[in-house]
């Protein structure tokens, strides 16, 4: 791991510390500059309200200048949400963790890019080719080259 | 004729001794419409010959044959007392093999072209170019419409005198007070003095090293060489001086290559050669490959490296006379069905009742059907009824029930066979063309030592090498056409076609005989007089080929079977 992305989130660690993070999210284990886990809710009237997701973030070494690995926990404990985006398996197609990523973007910043995205679901589905993609998809949904044509949710 | 042809020859082959590297110069200069083949200047002519011996010179290209060379044509001459009148195909296409360092001449004159005429610095005309896909003619007609428009959606700055002058490392908007004298980048989270910050006209500042890696991730992990501004969704272009700035050689040469392939593929008339680690380009200054040109049209060209590839589909090899989008899916169907088609064929019959197909795997030729019990004999495919007491000896062949049941197999299979036919003989022209290589490669060790041990000049013993290269092309064009049969509807021209294959394969099958015999010094001289003759003719029913198919091109004379997509 290079300094670069030790500096970055120590010093994201340490804004989360200070200023707390916003609401709905709460870090779950930030132990390491490798891999961070959050809990995610979406506050307020949606269709994913009273339900709680476990996000995991990993690091590569060269963060922030490339984009981390974002998917949604799905083991015993927890579940991918049903939405239009995200596959069951937990990977998330999103611009903003594939060809949009910027380096100003942090992980407070995916955590509310996320959280959004669910707020503004109009009808719990899955994706169209749900099934297909999660039979045959990669471990990291970065080695998926999603097609982002929905800006609507 | 023969004394012309030879006369021609010989201008075109000094020319071509005397510049080497422009033997890839094909494009014809006079290039007669299809209207006036008839009355064809001698331009064209010997340009078409240039062409024809270029390839000869290329593979003798280390031996000092300018003499030697016009010899042989007189040798060749004698022994073709009939050379054929030889068309230049008014279809061909024009082109031209560049290298890379022409191929950046080729684009700095379009970017210069452009910054000449909005009084624009090359860098801005280059990136609004990049942005237009190199299409000028839009960029040009939509820029002096609304620059502002057209600047901004390349991500370029309006103010064009503001511009780039921040190659150095001033901010153009620091984020801390002015006078502050370190700042801090908001990437790497690290306190830097102030003269580390850089920004683009937009104003988002960042540190130079975060800029650097930046770069770099996008250049050599992405491959790509547009990048655009760090902060999220600002689209304002890192201009080439910074990449000059920050870069190492190698990701600078690297992001050099991006350019160029970038301009490649947006530029129709231009194609990489496909053959691996070759780094010439083929340009066709007055073909598009669109789809309706490749149905009737099969762009072969050359690169510089004398690489035979098709400008259309990119495959690395002669396919004439088959157009590309047929091609494309005869080598799909031999990729899925051969193999299997194959074992099916020759180890499995279909019941001749319930259809299931069925493999013998030994034993005698009672066969009953595992699937619907039907009793049958292996060999005539009649039922085993039939067979009386004329057990386990089937010589019934014309009993009525089995001649149905073999109708209906046969019928079944027709579509099989039909395949496997055309497949076979597609295969066949494919793997004797490189026997042929190999053969040769043996005969010309032994010519070698003939020539050594005998009175023989190094031109006598050349002969074979030219049948050698002339069969393979001409198996090439074999190969393709049993794929081009394949999906021909049968009419009047599918039957022109096919005399003219058999005429083709007839001679090349007899060229490649007399390939095979020994070669002896005492009979060396009818030997190659023979060959050399067989040479020419073989080439010559080539060409008739080869114009045919592509006359009956331009004419829609062709009917395929099938539904052919468009490429």
């Amino acid at each position: 791991m290079t300094t670069i992305s030790k500096k970055r989130l120590a010093k994201e660690l340490r804004e989360l510390q200070t200023h707390g993070p916003p609401t709905g999210i709460a870090v779950v284990s930030a132990e390491d500059f490798e891999c961070w886990l959050f809990t995610i809710e979406v506050l307020g009237n949606t269709l994913y309200e009273g339900e709680k997701f476990c996000l995991r973030f990993r690091f590569p070494g060269n963060y922030p200048i490339e984009s981390p690995e974002v998917t949604f926990v799905v083991d015993e404990k927890w579940g991918a949400p049903v939405h239009p985006h995200i596959y069951s398996n937990g990977h998330i197609c999103a611009s903003i963790l594939g060809n949009e990523w910027s380096p100003v973007l942090s992980v407070v910043s995916v955590c509310l890019t996320l959280q959004s995205m669910l707020a503004s679901c109009t009808k719990k589905q899955r994706p169209q080719d749900n099934d297909r993609y999660v039979l045959h998809a990669p471990l990291s949904p970065k080695k998926t080259r999603f097609h982002y044509d929905d800006d609507t949710v | 004729m023969g004394k012309r042809s030879r006369t021609l020859s010989t201008t075109s082959d000094i020319d071509n001794n005397h510049h080497p590297r422009k033997r890839s110069a094909h494009s014809p200069v006079n290039l007669p419409t299809p209207t006036s083949t008839k009355q064809m200047s001698d331009d064209a002519m010997s340009d078409y010959y240039s062409d024809e011996e270029m390839e000869y010179n290329y593979s003798d290209a280390d031996q000092d044959v300018d003499d030697v060379e016009n010899e042989e044509e007189e040798d060749y001459a004698q022994f073709t007392p009939a050379l054929p009148a030889k068309k230049a195909l008014a279809w061909d296409v024009e082109y031209d093999s560049v290298e890379p360092d022409q191929l950046r001449e080729i684009v700095t004159k379009d970017v210069d072209h452009v910054a000449g005429i909005f009084g624009v610095e090359p860098e801005i005309a280059r990136a609004l170019l990049r942005h237009y896909k190199w299409n000028k003619e839009r960029l040009i007609e939509q820029y002096m419409d609304s620059p502002e428009r057209v600047l901004a959606s390349a991500g370029l700055p309006i103010q064009l005198g503001t511009f780039y002058p921040s190659t150095s490392r001033t901010p153009a908007k620091a984020k801390p007070t002015p006078r502050s004298k370190t700042f801090s980048c908001p990437i790497c989270a690290s306190t830097q003095p102030i003269d580390m910050a850089m920004a683009l006209p937009c104003g988002h500042t960042f540190c130079s090293e975060c800029w650097e890696m930046y770069l770099v991730s996008k250049i050599k992990d992405e491959g790509e060489c547009d990048v655009r501004c760090m902060e999220e969704g600002c689209a304002m272009r890192i201009p080439t001086a910074w990449v000059t700035k920050l870069l190492d050689k190698s990701t600078f040469e690297r992001y050099q290559e991006l350019l160029l392939a970038a301009y490649v593929a947006d530029n129709k008339n231009i194609r990489f050669c496909p053959f691996p680690s070759c780094d010439l380009a083929v340009i066709t200054p007055n073909f598009s490959p669109t789809a309706s040109a490749l149905s009737t049209t099969v762009p072969t060209v050359h690169c510089g490296h004398n690489h035979t590839f098709c400008f259309g589909c990119g495959e690395q090899q002669d396919h004439r006379p088959l157009i590309c989008a047929v091609v494309k899916m005869w080598l799909r169907k031999c990729a899925d069905d051969s193999e299997t088609a194959n074992w099916i064929k020759s180890n499995t019959k279909e019941c001749p009742k319930c259809v299931s197909t069925i493999e013998k795997n030994g034993g005698c030729n009672h066969m009953t059907c595992k699937k619907c019990k039907h009793e049958f004999c292996w060999v005539c495919m009649g039922p085993w009824t039939e067979h009386g007491t004329a057990w386990y000896n089937c010589n019934r062949y014309d009993e009525k029930a089995g001649v149905d049941a073999r109708d209906a197999q046969s019928r079944s299979r027709a579509s099989l066979e039909r395949y496997l036919h055309y497949y076979n003989r597609f295969a066949n022209h494919e793997q004797s063309a490189r026997l042929d290589r190999e053969l040769y490669a043996k005969t010309e060790k032994k010519m070698e030592e003939m020539q050594i041990a005998s009175e023989l000049t190094w031109i006598e013993v050349q002969f074979a090498k030219r049948a050698v290269d002339e069969l393979v092309r001409c198996r090439t064009t074999l190969k393709w056409t049993y794929a081009m049969a394949f999906y021909l509807e049968k009419n009047n021209e599918t039957i022109m076609f096919e005399d003219n294959q058999r005429d083709l394969e007839r001679a090349v099958e007899e060229l490649s005989e007399l390939l095979e015999s020994p070669i002896e010094p005492a009979t060396i001289s009818e030997l190659r007089s023979k060959m050399t003759n067989l040479t020419v003719y073989v080439q010559k029913r080539n060409e008739i080929m080869l114009n045919d198919t592509a006359q009956k091109y331009q004419d829609s004379a062709w009917i395929w079977n099938v539904s052919v997509p468009e490429f």
